[in-house]
């Protein structure tokens, strides 16, 4: 029941920080969603925005941290030209190569896309704080734009998972 | 249902409970932009190293990783430098964040375009 440095490094990458990132989604959407009057009281706010805080800020640094250990520590591994890579093992099999030219050449440019946006929402919820419960408009344009957020990771997150599926890096 | 304690509940809020804010929204609309010049600045990035070698030679700043590296990087800073400006035009500016958000949302539109693969394969 052991594993490798590289293998660790995948589960720190798709399987913690990935846990960690819905945790901080479903958390934040659902305070982002219930912060209307009707669903508050006066001396809820603090706490309240407190919560949404932490969790679209916790939201924000899974993704930057997925993100980045995806693409400067497991990827290199991945691609790595040598014939027993996951890439070239793919790509060496018309039936899987696919997985590399769609599903990875998507999901390692989209994923990207996952922490500017969580970063926009951090920021307009720390910038805007209590104003959002009367504020309707900006709050389902935050809304909007922190599950555009998930969205981008979940295309990536599913096509990591069904990669490693089909080819895992060892 | 009643608490068990006896306790009367607090009751919700009502609309003027709450203050509104006097922030305008123009830092906000410079914000969901920025993301949205980010994301196009990646898929356009994605699409010129495809098509030309001379792009993706550029953006290999290392060599384990590629040009991914170059292409990230270059768009995160490019998302930095937009917001900087943007928040230096609007920041004292009631920009509406719905009209923000619908440009941002063409521009994250063409940064998907850019960056998916039967779109960028084409200029290989």
């Amino acid at each position: 029941m052991n594993f490798t440095e590289r293998e660790w490094w995948t589960l720190v990458h798709g399987m913690i920080l990935g846990a960690a990132f819905l945790l901080a989604f479903a958390g934040g959407l659902a305070e982002l969603y219930s912060l209307k009057p009707a669903l508050m009281t006066r001396e809820g706010v603090v706490e309240r925005m407190r919560r949404v805080r932490i969790g679209v800020t916790a939201m924000a640094v899974a993704a930057w941290a997925t993100v980045i250990t995806g693409t400067w520590v497991v990827y290199p591994w991945y691609r790595e030209k040598t014939p027993d890579s996951p890439r070239s093992q793919l790509l060496a099999d018309p039936d899987t190569a696919d997985w590399h030219e769609f599903g990875m050449e998507w999901k390692e440019h989209i994923a990207w896309l996952s922490p500017i946006l969580a970063t926009a929402v951090v920021f307009i919820v720390w910038y805007y704080g209590p104003g959002l419960i009367r504020h309707n408009r900006v709050r389902h344009t935050t809304i909007t734009l922190f599950v555009l957020a998930f969205a981008f990771a979940a295309v990536a997150g599913a096509f990591g998972a069904f990669i490693t599926k089909v080819e895992s890096v060892q | 249902m009643e608490p068990k304690n006896g306790a009367t509940p607090t009751p919700s809020g009502r609309e003027e409970d709450f203050p509104l804010s006097d922030k305008v929204e123009g830092p906000i609309s410079a914000a969901i932009i920025a993301a949205g010049v980010g994301a196009t600045a990646l898929g356009l990035l994605t699409t010129l190293t495809e098509a030309s070698t001379a792009v993706q030679d550029g953006l290999q700043w290392s060599d384990s990783v590629g040009p991914l590296s170059g292409k990230t990087v270059l768009a995160v800073i490019v998302w930095l430098l937009a917001w900087g400006v943007l928040y230096a035009v609007l920041h004292n500016k009631p920009f509406e964040t719905v009209r923000a958000l619908v440009i941002s949302l063409v521009l994250i539109a063409l940064g998907i375009l850019g960056t998916f693969p039967p779109f960028f394969q084409l200029f290989a």
